[in-house]
């Protein structure tokens, strides 16, 4: 395998944790829910998932225990802000806090234990094909399973009817309820998927991308996959995108440190969040306010009765 | 449509509705009826519990006391979808539109039944057909006008086969003929057996529409008529309580010298679905009112943000207030100059909500008296304060409330109180009576009027037809940020502003030409 292709192969590693986060919060802020917290989620998915997988030696039962965690973080977060309509912002940044610190204790006992890689499918004949067969057809199932939950949420939010009706919540939480929509229900759910994406992210992180697990391990992944989220105009397909750059910025800086160009190494870590600032930038430079965001992203709902 | 039921029996009876909150009661006691096929007029000032009772009706809130019979039989309407189930449909004052999504989305989603897009396209286009309704399905809804995008909420309630259509303040934001087509739908549903709730506080439109009416005051019935046979200012007496004079004008006004000139004044659009101006011209002579029309999102905001030094023009020479050059000084400098300004947005924009009145006062009047070297001038922001409530008959309920806690047409006196107590040389005001009770828009036109009379240049800029007719001496129109010549009022009639309102009238122009 030669270094071009060891490297594409890591740029498909390191986005795929950002593209399941990124969407799962795209679906929360497009009912109009802004949650934080997907650092915190991610954390805590990554700790339960390794401490379950560790502890009953499966990669199913690990995946399960992140999704789990991150739903019920974001069950936490979806009865703050939904049942006694609170600041979304503080809450969100307090889940965060509380991700990172719980993580932390659930993941003590299991700090230098380690997991097998996951087996990477195999089709044989097309993933022995050069350079594009590993890429293409030799990927790990969490990948597979990124791209076809892009496809599905860009289909749900696009051409399903309670897709349109989260859009809705989202646009104008409002109207929507003046038109009978039922707008708790809607975000609570919206929220415990995004709770379930971060999880998985988290998973991810954990078992396929580092294999052990270590505090604060998800690195500001979260922040990331937020920024993606306006980044990607709040639309699935150019989250797909703007995952496998930003992914590829963080696999290129670690290429980049290991060549040794003279650049300090502190710089060259920092070089993903930095294209992280420059593109919502250059994103309100071009545009003047975010644009497609959701009308009522961030505000409270409290109707009069 | 449903069949006609015999006379007598009503479609929905509204049984001593009251509505509490805390200490205010909003609805007292009310008894409506409403026949099938019938349009019945609801009347009454703002505040007068027009919009707690509609609520009510809708399912929105809940009835502190009293009974609701459909058909004779009672039901409880606890949330908007058991309404509409019933065969009750909405069309609010300010519209319940999601501005990014497509017509036809717009209309799917309310839909109860299961749908796909191709399905509702087709059913658009033949209630489209039967009502006069034209609609394209594909355009998004902020790049409509407020004509089209009431057809949106009008056809998304047809869509459901209502018995009962409740209409609020359905002409507030529409052009003369945009509202003439609603009345000739409103009467072709009537014939086809559907109820319809009208609510106004436009008597004329009234009178030519419906047959009975009630009239709200202070959350109570104080008459139901039949407003064809009240003349409109009884039916006025009867909403405010108290006979309205009408707007006295001043002595004929005398062109005194410009106070503002705006030439060749251009700018972009601010924001994403903003308005560019384009090659505005305009001049306002101390003692005149100048009128500027136009529907809603034609630029209106744009000018009074390029006016007031909200947005700097390019050109120094763009704007000239008072003589001076000042089309890149900004809005305090321009007060200096003896200007003044109201914006549209009364909370928010021209008064902070939670700030007291006396903190309010700051807003306007830092540049020039309440603050010195950068210290706030507590007792002088007091006493000036006092004095606008005085002077302009704002009821507050303490001494120095915030002004979140003013009732609409209170605090617009406030704002329009606190420019006009500085004598200012010129005023610019955007919507001074939008939103705001009879009495209270009585009030600050006549505080207009007067300043004028005292020789100040006044621009008002309204989407009220009868407002501007009433107190501006020229007029002109503006249409996708440009604006038509500027003409005295009695060479305008209520038809040509409409249709320069709608930028047709240049078209028809070339039409008659061939």
């Amino acid at each position: 395998m030669s270094t071009f292709e060891a490297i594409l192969l890591t740029i498909v590693t390191a986005s795929t944790p950002l593209l399941i986060a990124a969407l799962g919060e795209l679906v929360t802020e497009r009912s109009g829910v802004l949650n934080l917290g997907v650092e915190g989620m991610m954390a805590m998915g990554a700790a339960c998932s390794f401490a379950a997988a560790v502890t009953f030696n499966s990669t199913l039962l690990g995946v399960g225990a992140g999704i789990v965690a991150g739903t019920l973080m974001a069950a936490l977060f979806a009865v703050v802000v939904l049942g006694f309509a609170a600041n979304q912002v503080g809450s969100g940044l307090a889940l965060t806090i509380l991700g990172l610190g719980l993580s932390g204790l659930i993941g003590a006992p299991f700090v230098g234990a380690r997991r097998d890689p996951v087996a990477p499918i195999s089709i044989p004949g097309l993933s022995d094909l050069p350079v594009i067969g590993r890429l293409f057809f030799g990927q790990d199932l969490f990948v597979y399973a990124s791209i076809l939950l892009t496809i599905a949420v860009a289909y749900y939010l696009g051409r399903i009817r309670s897709g349109l009706t989260l859009r809705s919540i989202g646009e104008n939480h409002t109207s929507a309820h003046a038109l009978g929509l039922p707008v708790w229900r809607v975000r609570f759910l919206a929220i415990l998927f995004g709770g379930a994406c971060a999880g998985l992210a988290g998973a991810y992180l954990s078992l396929v991308y580092t294999r052990f697990w270590s505090p604060n391990m998800t690195a500001g992944r979260g922040w990331i996959a937020l920024a993606l989220v306006v980044f990607a105009a709040w639309r699935p397909g150019w989250a797909l995108i703007g995952a496998y750059i930003f992914g590829a910025a963080t696999v290129l800086q670690l290429h980049a440190q290991a060549a040794q160009f003279g650049v300090p190494s502190q710089l060259l870590s920092a070089v993903p969040y930095l294209a992280t600032i420059l593109a919502l930038l250059l994103l309100s430079l071009r545009h003047g306010r975010a644009l497609g965001a959701p009308g009522s992203l961030g505000t409270p709902f409290v109707p009069d009765r | 449509m449903a069949d006609v039921s015999p006379s007598g029996s009503p479609l929905v009876e509204l049984k001593g509705i009251s509505k509490r909150y805390g200490d205010l009661l909003a609805n007292d006691g009310i008894n409506l009826a409403i026949q099938p096929g019938e349009i019945h007029a609801l009347l009454g000032e703002n505040g007068a519990g027009k919009s707690t009772l509609v609520k009510i009706l809708y399912g929105v809130i809940e009835p502190s006391a009293g009974q609701i019979l459909w058909e004779g039989r009672p039901v409880s309407l606890s949330s908007p979808v058991e309404a509409r189930a019933l065969g009750l449909g909405m069309v609010f004052q300010h519209f319940s539109l999601f501005d990014e999504l497509t017509v036809a989305e717009n209309i799917a989603v309310a839909l109860t039944d299961d749908w796909d897009l191709a399905t509702v396209r087709s059913k658009l286009g033949d209630i489209s057909r039967a009502y006069g309704l034209a609609l394209e399905p594909d355009r998004a809804v902020w790049t409509l006008s407020a004509g089209e995008r009431q057809r949106i909420e009008i056809v998304r309630c047809l869509l459901q086969n209502p018995r009962l259509l409740i209409l609020d303040e359905p002409t507030s934001v529409l052009t003369p003929q945009e509202a003439e087509h609603l009345f000739v739908t409103l009467d072709k549903l009537s014939a086809d057996g559907c109820a319809i709730l009208y609510i106004s506080h436009k008597l004329e439109e009234v009178r030519r529409l419906c047959r009975s009416a009630t009239i709200l005051r202070g959350g109570r019935v104080v008459a139901s008529i039949d407003p064809r046979e009240r003349s409109a200012r009884d039916i006025a007496a009867l909403m405010v309580g108290n006979e309205i004079g009408e707007v006295r004008t001043g002595t004929p006004h005398v062109p005194k010298g410009a106070m503002l000139t705006v030439s060749k004044l251009s700018m972009p659009a601010g924001g994403l679905h903003g308005q560019a101006l384009e090659d505005i011209n305009l001049v306002a002579n101390a003692g005149e009112i100048v009128g500027i029309a136009g529907i809603a999102g034609n630029g209106q905001s744009e000018l009074f943000a390029a006016l007031s030094g909200e947005r700097l023009a390019d050109k120094a020479d763009a704007v000239v207030i008072a003589g001076k050059t000042c089309g890149t000084i900004d809005i305090d400098n321009r007060r200096r100059l003896g200007a003044a300004f109201v914006p549209e947005e009364r909370l928010g924009h021209a008064a902070a909500p939670t700030h007291r009145l006396s903190e309010n006062t700051l807003i306007s009047h830092a540049a020039t008296e309440v603050s010195r070297s950068g210290f706030i001038l507590l007792n002088a922001a007091r006493r000036l304060a006092t004095a606008i409530i005085k002077a302009f008959d704002v009821r507050t309920p303490n001494g120095d409330p915030q002004a979140r806690k003013l009732s609409g047409g209170n605090l617009q006196k406030f704002v329009i109180g606190r420019e006009i107590i500085r004598q200012p040389k010129l005023l610019i005001v955007d919507q001074p009576t939008w939103g705001v009770d009879a009495g209270a828009a009585r009030l600050i036109r006549q505080a207009l009027v007067d300043l004028a009379g005292e020789g100040s240049a006044v621009v008002v800029i309204s989407q009220d037809l009868d407002e501007l007719f009433e107190v501006a001496d020229r007029m002109a129109v503006i249409h996708q940020g440009r604006l038509s010549a500027v003409k005295p009022v009695n060479e305008w009639t209520k038809e040509a502003v409409g249709l320069e309102m709608l930028g047709i009238a240049q078209t028809q122009g070339a039409v008659h030409a061939v």
